[in-house]
């Protein structure tokens, strides 16, 4: 197999370059692989992410050739045989060094979340009782491996730099996977207008598109979400059943013994 | 002389060291005690290796066959651990698993379902029952996100990409700290705690064709070396039948055993299921003899006994290298995994789906429609750290292990599954002992001299002019590893692998590393390799002193089981003299009812069970 050039970013938040590196590329091989055979061979003190190598930690998230991707899970027969890959860590946060950068604003937007609170009288004594069908729906969020890719595609984070703003798509897929988790009876949706953003999103649907666990983010998670909101806050006959009869409204699975 | 009073003292009642599932599940227990509680780890949060497992936790729920009951999964453990387990804590792990699980439903993981609306189960190796809670084929990925979720709510103190380099001890002998290095900036920093818990998983990164990651290079069991401990069991290192082997570049990637649980066949080049012929006579009354009957057992037949393909690990391991040795392996030097014949498309992506992914990405096959090729890879340590059962606090006074990195519960063999609630269990008892501990204890002095050292034995590496290149060692020893320390040992490969050991560990003297000090993987290379390098020739020589074949530990040149040797453990410490200490140590003798529990027969166990159900 031939030798293949790689342009790779060296440096930090303030000072840096791409750097081109060429290697022998192998039968089989992804980005990462590359990665660490210019490491192990030119670059031993190249900075770069990365765990498990079977795209189930979200460690390795990189942006090659301007694609937010997991580079443990993308092949290099994805590129043309001449083409030239281009390597840059993730531009949403800030650069620690080379491929890795400083995640470290998503930890503590997890942190303002309400944690689960499940209904005590669903408990038995054989543990909770909850359906597979009621159960597909957060499934589907939770095999977020929390690899941040669509937190970097997303604009409002990416181009508009509004993390004050907006918890962005991970964390609220993550809302999404408690207020829709059929025996939790915490209220999340006044903090999903004021404080998470809610209304920020307007639907680009890019999370979607880069999710390597393919997650419907948008159409699953963050779009039911809004709707929530809004019928909470600008739907007059909700308000006025709310008036009525209280605020929670979670209808709970039956119980079979 | 290094300025000590320059680098920043972080205190805490306890601290844990690795933020897997062992060591959340004892943070979350040591702070819901009261204690300031602190884990470091090397990786971000949530990336620990516990996110790569995949089939389940087995608990005897009995939630999917009402038979199971505590009893019967201690037995199954002794039984797959060849009766080398710790008892008691073999005993703990059955009681204690159902509640734990079931706890972690309660904090928001959420498993796949029964018709019922309970908690699932599926089959594996060696499980007599249905009893793997799961989620489809990311069960660590759910048990991590678990923790980590309802940890950050405990007030406990996260610190992420934080290398531990070695354990400080006060005048007592007692731990008292343990100093560490920040990756991001290469700063160093000193974390005084009244008790440590060693959460640090395995050291598999020694072999080349490994399921682990860069961050198994058994830190936790050199840092408890270096500072007295005992270890016990390094012999035993779990070669995990079904990785991947092609294409190279994710050679050892692991497969989960789940394929195998939901009926998945093993075929050799000639198409023959060849694991009717590996049947060990132990196993000979609980398994299936004809091909008919295990496909009886797959659609569900209570009557119907196990396929051969869900022997426990060892015997499945050893089988298919037994298989590619004669000539019967797969195209790349393995043994076909065939899921396809099995189950539905549909059914294969539901049950299955990290599976049909990585095989889609990864190897460009769709598991729906071909088989699969798969061989053994380094998965497991049995081995570990030496630990009281009931306390999990090691030979030096205040530092305790639990986990991977602590040995006893899973003997000479670990049954699938049982990792994921070894965790759960142990990972509580050994926060709930360590705050404990702390809680009569004050703070005390460290030796300053001894910080100075051991940051300068890592400075070290980056200051001097030049030297071994950290990688091509790393490599070198990957390679004497899995060539003369791998599946199946001799005494003639074991010493040449020992004395090339020696080769390395000279080389290491001299290792450089490159660059600067800020997030520099070539120095964090070399630093672990310190761990990997002692963790390796306590592998390869108490390998050499087991003289039979056992479980995961196989000897050419001893077939088979002594009997004499089910009486001793090989616990390993470091000498006076700094050089590595190997002795037998004689067993004791172990509770009467619990021998009677795993001695009895299948048929007994479940009428005593049945009995004790229907009195109750």
């Amino acid at each position: 197999m031939a030798k293949r050039t790689f342009n790779i970013y060296r440096g930090d938040q303030n000072h840096g370059d791409l750097v081109s590196f060429e290697t022998e590329v192998k039968e089989g091989m992804v980005v990462l692989d590359v990665i660490h055979k210019i490491q192990a061979e030119s670059a031993n003190d190249m900075a770069v992410r990365w765990n498990c190598k079977a795209g189930k930690c979200g460690s390795c998230s990189v942006e090659i050739n301007g694609k937010p991707k997991l580079s443990c899970m993308t092949r290099m027969n994805e590129y043309g045989e001449d083409e030239i890959i281009t390597i840059t860590p993730l531009k949403t946060f800030p650069i620690i060094k080379d491929l890795v950068t400083d995640v470290s604003w998503n930890y503590t937007q997890n942190e303002r979340i309400k944690p689960i609170k499940l209904a005590p009288e669903a408990k038995t004594d054989k543990g909770y009782v909850m359906y597979q069908k009621d159960v597909d729906r957060v499934q589907e969020f939770r095999k977020c491996i929390e690899c941040y890719l669509c937190q970097d595609v997303c604009h409002i984070l990416r181009d508009h730099d509004k993390k004050d703003e907006f918890i962005g798509p991970r964390f609220m897929i993550r809302v999404a996977s408690l207020e829709m988790h059929p025996l939790d009876i915490e209220d999340r949706i006044p903090e999903l207008k004021e404080d998470y953003g809610s209304g920020m999103c307007n639907i680009t649907r890019c999370c979607t598109a880069v999710c390597p666990e393919h997650i419907n983010l948008t159409d699953n998670g963050i779009i039911p979400l809004k709707e929530r909101v809004v019928d909470r806050y600008y739907d007059p006959l909700t308000i006025l059943w709310r008036k009525m009869f209280g605020n929670k409204k979670k209808k709970l699975p039956p119980i079979k013994k | 002389m290094l300025d000590i009073s320059e680098i920043k003292v972080i205190e805490h009642d306890v601290l844990i060291v690795g933020a897997g599932g062992a060591g959340l599940s004892a943070a979350i227990e040591a702070s819901a005690q009261g204690m300031s509680t602190g884990i470091v780890m090397k990786s971000l949060l949530g990336k620990a290796h516990t996110v790569m497992a995949e089939g389940g936790m087995a608990a005897a729920l009995a939630n999917v066959d009402e038979r199971d009951h505590w009893k019967i999964h201690f037995r199954d453990t002794m039984r797959g651990g060849k009766f080398l387990n710790n008892w008691r804590m073999a005993e703990l792990h059955a009681k204690m698993a159902p509640d734990r699980v079931r706890l972690l439903e309660e904090w928001g993981a959420v498993f796949d379902r029964t018709k019922n609306g309970l908690i699932n189960q599926r089959n594996f190796g060696g499980h007599r029952y249905p009893r793997l809670a799961h989620v489809g084929d990311r069960t660590g990925l759910e048990m991590i996100r678990t923790l980590q979720d309802h940890g950050v709510h405990q007030g406990i103190q996260a610190y992420m990409e934080c290398t531990a380099l070695d354990l400080l001890k006060n005048e007592q002998g007692d731990v008292c700290g343990i100093v560490c290095m920040w990756r991001e900036t290469g700063a160093f920093t000193i974390f005084k705690a009244k008790s440590i818990i060693f959460a640090t998983g395995g050291g598999g990164k020694a072999w080349e064709v490994t399921s682990n990651s860069w961050e198994y290079t058994g830190d936790g069991y050199a840092l408890a070396y270096e500072a007295g401990a005992e270890l016990m069991d390094l012999e035993f290192n779990q070669f995990h039948p079904t990785g991947m082997v092609w294409p190279l570049s994710v050679k050892g990637t692991l497969v989960t055993e789940s394929v195998r649980g939901e009926g998945g066949l093993l075929l050799n080049n000639k198409g023959e299921r060849f694991m009717f012929n590996y049947i060990p006579d132990r196993f000979k009354s609980e398994t299936a003899e004809t091909e008919e009957e295990a496909a009886r057992w797959l659609a569900g037949d209570p009557n119907a006994k196990r396929p051969p393909e869900l022997l426990t690990r060892d015997v499945v391991a050893r089988a298919i290298n037994d298989e590619v040795k004669a000539g019967r392996g797969s195209e790349h030097g393995g043994a076909y995994l065939n899921i396809a014949t099995q189950r539905t498309a549909e059914d294969i992506k539901k049950k299955l789906p990290s599976m049909y992914h990585q095989f889609k990405v990864l190897a460009e096959l769709d598991i729906t429609k071909e088989p699969m090729e798969v061989g053994p890879t380094c998965h497991y340590f049995m081995g570990g750290i030496k630990v009281d059962a009931n306390t999990t606090m090691t030979s030096v006074p205040g530092l305790f292990a639990c986990g991977e990195c602590a040995a006893g519960l899973h003997g000479a063999n670990r049954l699938g599954g049982n990792s994921l609630s070894d965790l759960l269990v142990f990972g509580f008892l050994s926060g709930n002992n360590a705050a404990e501990y702390a809680k009569n204890k004050e703070h005390s002095d460290f030796d300053k001299e001894h910080v100075s050292k051991i940051i300068r034995n890592a400075t070290d590496i980056l200051n001097r002019e030049k030297g071994a290149n950290p990688y091509l060692l790393h490599e070198d020893l990957e390679n004497n590893m899995q060539k003369n320390v791998g599946i199946i040992r001799s005494k003639e490969e074991l010493e040449v692998g020992i004395s090339e050991l020696e080769k390395i560990k000279s080389s290491y003297k001299n290792v450089k590393a490159k660059g600067a000090s800020q997030f520099n993987p070539g120095w964090h290379e070399a630093l672990s390799l310190r761990n990997l390098l002692i963790v390796s020739e306590a592998v390869a020589k108490a390998a050499l002193l087991r003289e039979e074949s056992r479980g995961a530990h196989t000897r050419a040149d001893f077939p088979g089981e002594q009997k004499d040797w089910l009486n001793y453990n090989i616990v390993t410490s470091k000498g006076q003299d700094g050089k590595m200490k190997l002795s037998k140590v004689a067993r004791p003798e172990p509770d009467a009812e619990l021998k009677r529990i795993a001695r009895s027969s299948i048929e007994d166990l479940e009428k005593e069970v049945a009995r004790e159900r229907t009195q109750s």
